[in-house]
């Protein structure tokens, strides 16, 4: 006698009837997508309230007289972009040597992989100095959160209206926004250290995979992603 | 687990980065930045390129080494189909509320009191 089987107990085969992974990546790195999805939107909000309120003032400081200056050395003058693209180029670098860190976690090399996340790690301090000091000049200019330098005439070009209104919302945007950034370059170097020490234990040299480093990489670079985003609207635009 | 971990891993081991490829990909992210200075400091100073041109640019530049960061960086273009589009599709949202707040502050500057 024959069993009948139904229809509905059918065993189904098709990608997305289970048994089978349809994105084929492992959850964690799925979830750090949909997370890094959900940061996108955060930064987004933050710039695109800069777009609008920028768009929607008739005057703003103009970014090559504001941060014309590198901060650390005595050039106080006549340098405009020359410091952010030094930062830009840190952390540009440092993208690379985290996805140098996932080729080589794909070769189960681990010397390599502890090598690549040391100079990622190096270049998250530096990106950090360097925004401090960057912050640390601004801040003895007279700038921060609800403060402006009573002179308003170096920061305007000729014949643009000066706006102390409008110099305000532009400090307030640029301590939130690059702060903002500069806190995630900052938990991204903390989570680099904790997964390094990990790589250093062994615990996905025996875990067979070094999948973890790709996730952490997922989030370097993201971070990277907004600050390319961050240097075009503070910066150049 | 682990060993459906390894396996996923190793289906994607194919078409990975190779260390050549990755050093080409940073040095396409810093001829664009480069161009971007050149913009910047000499092209716009010297008036070559006025800059409501200029901006534009900027903004194109910058959408292209977001696609190489995204795309290359963070393997999106070596995953499947689905979820790059779980990834990418949701961003029109962002390009709504662009559209939107940028509609809107064309009117808000009418409230502005004139400077």
């Amino acid at each position: 006698m024959s069993v009948q089987v139904s229809p509905i107990d059918e065993v189904k085969t098709t990608p997305w009837s289970g048994g089978k992974s349809p994105f084929n990546v492992e959850y964690g790195k799925m979830m750090m997508w949909f997370f890094l999805l959900s940061d996108a939107f955060t930064f987004s909000s933050l710039l695109i309230a800069y777009g609008a309120l920028r768009f929607s003032s008739n005057s703003w400081p103009a970014a090559d007289l504001i941060f014309q200056s590198v901060p650390g050395t005595s050039i106080e003058h006549g340098a405009p972009l020359v410091f952010v693209g030094l930062m830009t180029f840190i952390l540009i670098m440092s993208s690379v040597t985290m996805v140098l860190a996932v080729e080589a976690g794909h070769r189960m090399a681990k010397k390599e992989v502890v090598t690549w996340m040391v100079f990622t790690i190096i270049g998250g301090f530096m990106f950090l100095g360097c925004q401090a000091l960057e912050w640390n000049h601004l801040h003895h200019e007279g700038f921060w959160w609800g403060s402006i330098p009573h002179d308003l005439k170096e920061f305007f070009h000729e014949g643009a209206p000066l706006s102390a209104t409008y110099t305000q919302q532009f400090a307030n945007l640029f301590f939130t926004i690059t702060g903002f950034h500069g806190f995630h370059v900052f938990s991204g170097v903390i989570i680099n250290i904790i997964i390094t020490v990990n790589v250093l234990l062994g615990t996905y040299q025996k875990r067979g995979s070094y999948l973890m480093i790709e996730k952490v990489g997922l989030y370097w670079h993201f971070v990277d992603l907004v600050w390319v985003f961050v240097f075009t609207f503070f910066y150049l635009v | 687990m682990s060993t459906e971990t390894t396996q996923i891993h190793h289906e994607e081991h194919g078409e990975g980065m190779t260390r050549k490829k990755i050093w080409k990909i940073f040095g396409v992210l810093l001829a664009i930045t480069v161009v971007e200075f050149i913009i910047a400091l000499v092209l716009v100073p010297k008036g070559i390129i006025p800059l409501h041109t200029a901006n534009p640019i900027y903004i194109v530049l910058t959408l292209a080494k977001a696609f190489y960061i995204v795309a290359y960086f963070m393997h999106l273009k070596f995953e499947k189909i689905g979820l790059a589009l779980c990834i990418i599709v949701p961003i029109l949202f962002i390009i709504g509320l662009i559209l939107v707040l940028t509609n809107e502050s064309h009117y808000w500057i009418d409230l502005r009191p004139k400077l």
